[in-house]
């Protein structure tokens, strides 16, 4: 294709994004548009996979029956959200083991949120209450994102999570109420995961490189810092129902802009993270590795099971 | 990585209820007909979506390409004699 045919392709391409068209695998598009998606479906799908990890550790130890099906029905969607959301990558021309393949060699990112560890049971909350909360609201514009396959992945992912946050607000809620003790473990919780969750929905306007195109692919309808206000605004009434204290001595309600005023993110520690240094990082994939490798022999025996019963199968018809 | 072969694409259709059709829910990776089938059950139907699952191997799906859609769907653009609004009635002809 010449030059001058890729130009016009491109510019029939974005009139469609700008009509507020849907993108669908086997139509033309921009091979940075391909990239990008491919980038951001797959660190979100590796991110469901890793988000698993810090939950899972504490199944078995559910403080109740209730705690413990729900727990578990959680992490199952979370292993369904990223099956649909790898799925929805590879019909941009990639296979699920070049994805995989990018995850265990750290070549592709998951949300820095998962390096840090869970080390009590207010944790769950803490997660399913701001971890998952941020991610609704980072998640429910992508509904209408460009691309199809990937808008009608967020539109199932989107009905499933508002249980969980639903189910981490419970938990918090049960122990902000409870003994002294439960109800300093629920505020430690939230001491330790409201910076994190801050941080969770990217860096700052200023600091993004990939805001712009993604407003104009409408592979982000919102930036970073207004994502981020938008949680603040509608997490700070719901932590003083909880009657527990967000960590920001600077947070204050701005009757002009109608905003929270917050404190500086220390993103610092943001990148350290996002670089592999997170408390977690190396556990993480440990773990994930470990698993991967662990299930080869399945894998390969329900593969030779599969052709084997197929080749049953030519013979018997042939006789 | 294993050397073996990998478990191939399938693509899940769900019915919803009965009355309606199977509709395309998204696909997944299984070794065989029935594998795809009980993992669409766990993917898929998580919250009781479907009375029915139809699975079929990606590779065995045939698609028209949109670059054709011109050759392809435009014959009937210019047809508008196949739409009821096409023809003439006097107002007096209350539902037709």
């Amino acid at each position: 294709m010449s030059e001058k045919e890729v130009k016009n392709l491109e510019e029939i391409f974005e009139a469609r994004i700008a009509r507020d068209e849907k993108i669908e695998p086997k139509d033309w598009m921009p091979e940075k548009y391909r990239k990008t998606h491919i980038r951001q479906i797959s660190q979100h799908a590796h991110s469901e996979i890793v988000g698993m990890l810090p939950e899972g550790n504490w199944i078995s130890r559910a403080p109740s029956l209730r705690r413990k099906v729900a727990l578990l029905a959680k992490v199952q969607d979370e292993a369904g959200h990223g099956l649909y959301l790898y799925s929805a990558c590879e019909t941009l021309g990639i296979s699920r083991n070049e994805l995989y393949e990018q995850l265990h060699s750290g070549k592709a990112k998951y949300s820095s949120i998962f390096n840090y560890p869970t080390v009590t049971w207010a944790d769950m909350g803490a997660i399913g209450w701001l971890v998952d909360g941020a991610a609704i609201i980072n998640q429910v514009p992508l509904c209408s994102t460009s691309y199809g396959p990937y808008a009608r992945a967020m539109v199932r992912v989107c009905k499933e999570e508002s249980f969980h946050q639903r189910q981490g607000f419970e938990i918090m809620l049960k122990l902000a109420n409870g003994t002294p003790e439960q109800k300093e473990m629920a505020q430690d919780a939230l001491n330790r995961w409201w910076w994190p969750s801050l941080m969770m929905l990217g860096p700052t306007d200023a600091e993004s490189v990939h805001t712009e195109q993604s407003m104009k692919w409408k592979l982000k309808r919102k930036t970073n810092d207004e994502l981020r206000q938008q949680f603040i605004d509608q997490t700070v009434p719901q932590a003083d129902l909880l009657g527990l204290t967000i960590p920001d001595p600077d947070l204050k309600w701005n009757e002009e802009t109608g905003h929270y005023d917050f404190g500086n993110i220390n993103w610092d520690e943001f990148w350290q993270v996002v670089k592999g240094h997170g408390p977690c990082n190396k556990e993480r994939m440990n773990a994930r590795v470990g698993a991967w490798k662990r299930g080869a022999w399945v894998r390969d025996a329900a593969m030779a099971y599969a052709e084997k019963k197929e080749a049953r199968k030519k013979v018997s018809k042939a006789s | 990585m294993s050397d073996k072969k990998n478990w191939p694409l399938w693509e899940i259709f769900v019915r919803s209820k009965n009355g309606l059709e199977h509709r395309h829910f998204g696909s997944l990776h299984a070794s065989d007909a029935e594998m795809a089938l009980e993992n669409a059950r766990d993917v898929y139907t998580r919250r009781s979506e479907g009375v029915s699952i139809w699975v079929v191997e990606s590779s065995h799906i045939t698609a028209s390409n949109p670059e054709h859609n011109g050759e392809l769907f435009e014959p009937a653009a210019d047809k508008v004699y196949r739409h009821p609004t096409f023809y003439d009635l006097p107002d007096e002809v209350k539902h037709m």
